[in-house]
Protein backbone atom coordinates (compact mmCIF):
# COMPACT_ATOMS: atom_id res chain seq x y z
CA UNK A 1 0.00 0.00 0.00
CA UNK A 2 2.65 2.22 0.90
CA UNK A 3 4.86 1.41 -1.66
CA UNK A 4 1.86 2.24 -4.64
CA UNK A 5 1.35 5.41 -2.89
CA UNK A 6 5.09 6.58 -3.13
CA UNK A 7 4.64 5.08 -7.06
CA UNK A 8 1.55 7.28 -7.62
CA UNK A 9 3.28 10.39 -5.70
CA UNK A 10 6.82 9.57 -7.93
CA UNK A 11 4.49 9.71 -10.97
CA UNK A 12 2.51 12.53 -10.34
CA UNK A 13 5.65 14.69 -9.29
CA UNK A 14 7.55 13.60 -12.73
CA UNK A 15 4.58 15.41 -14.44
CA UNK A 16 4.18 18.02 -12.75
CA UNK A 17 8.18 19.07 -13.14
CA UNK A 18 7.87 18.11 -16.88
CA UNK A 19 4.53 20.50 -17.79
CA UNK A 20 6.69 23.15 -15.76
CA UNK A 21 9.66 22.82 -18.17
CA UNK A 22 7.02 22.57 -21.11
CA UNK A 23 5.41 25.82 -20.15
CA UNK A 24 8.84 27.51 -19.46
CA UNK A 25 10.06 26.72 -22.67
CA UNK A 26 6.44 28.10 -24.36
CA UNK A 27 7.08 31.61 -22.23
CA UNK A 28 10.26 31.91 -23.81
CA UNK A 29 9.52 31.07 -27.13
CA UNK A 30 6.24 32.10 -28.29
CA UNK A 31 5.98 35.15 -30.35
CA UNK A 32 3.26 37.40 -28.81
CA UNK A 33 2.20 38.43 -25.29
CA UNK A 34 -0.84 36.68 -25.10
CA UNK A 35 0.34 33.53 -26.55
CA UNK A 36 3.20 33.91 -23.62
CA UNK A 37 0.53 33.98 -21.05
CA UNK A 38 -1.24 31.32 -22.43
CA UNK A 39 2.31 29.09 -21.86
CA UNK A 40 2.48 30.17 -18.75
CA UNK A 41 -0.93 29.55 -17.72
CA UNK A 42 0.33 26.23 -18.01
CA UNK A 43 2.55 25.77 -15.74
CA UNK A 44 0.52 27.59 -13.17
CA UNK A 45 -2.50 25.55 -12.91
CA UNK A 46 -1.24 22.01 -14.13
CA UNK A 47 2.36 22.16 -12.99
CA UNK A 48 1.38 23.42 -9.98
CA UNK A 49 -1.25 20.91 -9.33
CA UNK A 50 0.62 18.24 -10.54
CA UNK A 51 3.45 18.74 -7.65
CA UNK A 52 1.26 19.66 -4.98
CA UNK A 53 -0.69 17.05 -5.20
CA UNK A 54 2.44 14.75 -5.12
CA UNK A 55 3.45 16.41 -2.12
CA UNK A 56 0.30 15.97 -0.55
CA UNK A 57 0.42 12.23 -0.97
CA UNK A 58 4.09 11.97 0.22
CA UNK A 59 2.61 14.01 3.55
CA UNK A 60 0.48 11.57 4.13
CA UNK A 61 -2.93 12.26 7.43
CA UNK A 62 -1.32 15.32 8.99
CA UNK A 63 -1.36 18.98 9.19
CA UNK A 64 1.23 19.50 6.30
CA UNK A 65 -1.21 17.86 3.60
CA UNK A 66 -4.02 20.72 4.80
CA UNK A 67 -0.96 23.24 4.21
CA UNK A 68 -0.37 21.88 0.80
CA UNK A 69 -3.97 21.68 -0.02
CA UNK A 70 -4.20 25.49 1.21
CA UNK A 71 -1.42 26.59 -1.31
CA UNK A 72 -3.02 24.30 -3.91
CA UNK A 73 -6.53 26.25 -3.52
CA UNK A 74 -5.24 29.93 -3.26
CA UNK A 75 -3.14 29.22 -6.43
CA UNK A 76 -6.44 27.72 -8.26
CA UNK A 77 -8.22 30.99 -8.02
CA UNK A 78 -5.23 33.72 -7.83
CA UNK A 79 -3.95 31.98 -10.88
CA UNK A 80 -6.59 33.23 -13.10
CA UNK A 81 -7.55 36.31 -11.30
CA UNK A 82 -3.33 37.49 -12.11
CA UNK A 83 -3.96 36.33 -15.65
CA UNK A 84 -6.79 38.48 -16.04
CA UNK A 85 -5.60 41.52 -14.74
CA UNK A 86 -2.68 41.38 -16.54
CA UNK A 87 -4.53 41.02 -20.08
CA UNK A 88 -7.07 43.93 -19.14
CA UNK A 89 -3.98 45.77 -18.49
CA UNK A 90 -2.43 45.19 -21.79
CA UNK A 91 -5.02 45.82 -23.90
CA UNK A 92 -6.00 48.97 -22.64
CA UNK A 93 -2.61 49.72 -22.89
CA UNK A 94 -2.65 49.16 -26.49
CA UNK A 95 -1.03 46.02 -26.90
CA UNK A 96 -2.67 44.05 -29.88
CA UNK A 97 -2.93 40.82 -29.86
CA UNK A 98 -1.82 39.95 -33.31
CA UNK A 99 -4.39 38.36 -34.90
CA UNK A 100 -4.45 39.83 -38.29
CA UNK A 101 -0.56 39.87 -38.70
CA UNK A 102 0.72 37.40 -41.58
CA UNK A 103 2.01 33.59 -40.88
CA UNK A 104 5.61 34.41 -41.29
CA UNK A 105 6.50 36.80 -39.10
CA UNK A 106 9.76 37.51 -37.57
CA UNK A 107 10.32 35.51 -34.22
CA UNK A 108 11.15 37.93 -31.30
CA UNK A 109 13.44 35.20 -29.69
CA UNK B 1 15.93 10.97 -4.27
CA UNK B 2 14.12 11.70 -6.83
CA UNK B 3 13.32 15.07 -5.83
CA UNK B 4 16.14 16.34 -7.83
CA UNK B 5 14.64 15.92 -10.69
CA UNK B 6 11.47 18.17 -9.97
CA UNK B 7 14.07 20.77 -8.34
CA UNK B 8 16.50 21.11 -11.20
CA UNK B 9 13.03 21.40 -13.43
CA UNK B 10 11.76 23.95 -11.40
CA UNK B 11 15.07 25.64 -11.07
CA UNK B 12 15.62 25.52 -14.98
CA UNK B 13 11.78 27.08 -15.21
CA UNK B 14 13.02 30.27 -12.92
CA UNK B 15 15.94 30.39 -15.21
CA UNK B 16 13.50 30.68 -18.83
CA UNK B 17 11.47 32.89 -16.62
CA UNK B 18 14.49 35.30 -16.13
CA UNK B 19 15.39 35.23 -19.47
CA UNK B 20 11.71 36.18 -20.46
CA UNK B 21 11.97 39.00 -17.91
CA UNK B 22 15.00 40.28 -19.28
CA UNK B 23 14.25 41.10 -22.82
CA UNK B 24 10.30 41.11 -22.80
CA UNK B 25 9.92 44.13 -25.43
CA UNK B 26 7.17 45.06 -23.17
CA UNK B 27 6.33 46.08 -19.29
CA UNK B 28 3.62 43.59 -19.27
CA UNK B 29 5.47 40.46 -20.54
CA UNK B 30 8.36 41.29 -17.59
CA UNK B 31 5.15 41.49 -15.15
CA UNK B 32 3.86 37.92 -16.24
CA UNK B 33 7.44 36.54 -15.77
CA UNK B 34 7.90 37.78 -12.29
CA UNK B 35 4.48 36.48 -11.83
CA UNK B 36 5.97 33.02 -13.13
CA UNK B 37 8.79 33.35 -11.03
CA UNK B 38 6.83 33.51 -8.10
CA UNK B 39 4.83 30.96 -8.85
CA UNK B 40 8.18 28.78 -9.29
CA UNK B 41 9.25 30.09 -6.19
CA UNK B 42 6.75 28.87 -4.16
CA UNK B 43 6.86 25.35 -5.70
CA UNK B 44 10.28 25.48 -5.23
CA UNK B 45 9.93 25.92 -1.42
CA UNK B 46 7.22 23.10 -1.14
CA UNK B 47 9.31 20.85 -2.62
CA UNK B 48 12.71 21.85 -0.98
CA UNK B 49 10.90 21.54 2.33
CA UNK B 50 10.30 17.85 1.80
CA UNK B 51 13.56 17.37 0.48
CA UNK B 52 15.40 18.40 3.83
CA UNK B 53 12.76 16.77 5.71
CA UNK B 54 11.58 19.84 7.54
CA UNK B 55 8.08 20.44 6.57
CA UNK B 56 7.70 23.90 8.50
CA UNK B 57 8.83 25.19 4.69
CA UNK B 58 5.28 25.04 4.14
CA UNK B 59 4.21 27.81 5.74
CA UNK B 60 6.57 29.90 4.07
CA UNK B 61 5.79 29.16 0.61
CA UNK B 62 1.83 29.70 1.92
CA UNK B 63 3.34 33.10 2.82
CA UNK B 64 5.08 33.99 -0.37
CA UNK B 65 1.71 32.74 -2.47
CA UNK B 66 0.26 35.18 -1.05
CA UNK B 67 2.36 37.96 -1.49
CA UNK B 68 3.34 37.19 -4.96
CA UNK B 69 -0.63 37.45 -5.74
CA UNK B 70 -0.74 40.68 -3.87
CA UNK B 71 2.29 42.45 -5.79
CA UNK B 72 1.21 41.77 -8.93
CA UNK B 73 -2.04 42.98 -8.73
CA UNK B 74 -0.21 46.32 -7.27
CA UNK B 75 1.97 46.61 -9.98
CA UNK B 76 -0.44 45.68 -12.67
CA UNK B 77 -2.98 48.39 -10.65
CA UNK B 78 -0.52 50.63 -11.47
CA UNK B 79 0.72 50.29 -14.80
CA UNK B 80 -3.44 50.52 -15.60
CA UNK B 81 -3.60 53.80 -14.22
CA UNK B 82 -0.86 54.92 -15.92
CA UNK B 83 -1.82 54.08 -18.98
CA UNK B 84 -5.23 55.50 -18.44
CA UNK B 85 -3.68 58.81 -17.75
CA UNK B 86 -2.04 58.73 -20.86
CA UNK B 87 -5.28 58.11 -22.95
CA UNK B 88 -6.79 60.62 -21.53
CA UNK B 89 -3.33 62.85 -22.42
CA UNK B 90 -3.84 62.15 -26.21
CA UNK B 91 -7.73 62.83 -26.01
CA UNK B 92 -7.21 66.28 -24.32
CA UNK B 93 -4.39 66.34 -27.35
CA UNK B 94 -6.91 65.97 -30.15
Amino acid sequence: MAMAVDVISWMLLTAGGFFVLVGGIGALRMPDLYTRMHAASVTDSLGAMLVLSGLVLQAGFSLDAVKLAAILIFMLFTSPTSANALASAALLAGINPGLAKPWRQEPRS
Amino acid sequence: MLYYAVIVAILATMALALARALLGPSVYDRVLAVNMLGTKTVLLLAVAAFFIGRPDFLDLALTYALINFIGTLAVLEFFRVRAQRRLAEEEKGD
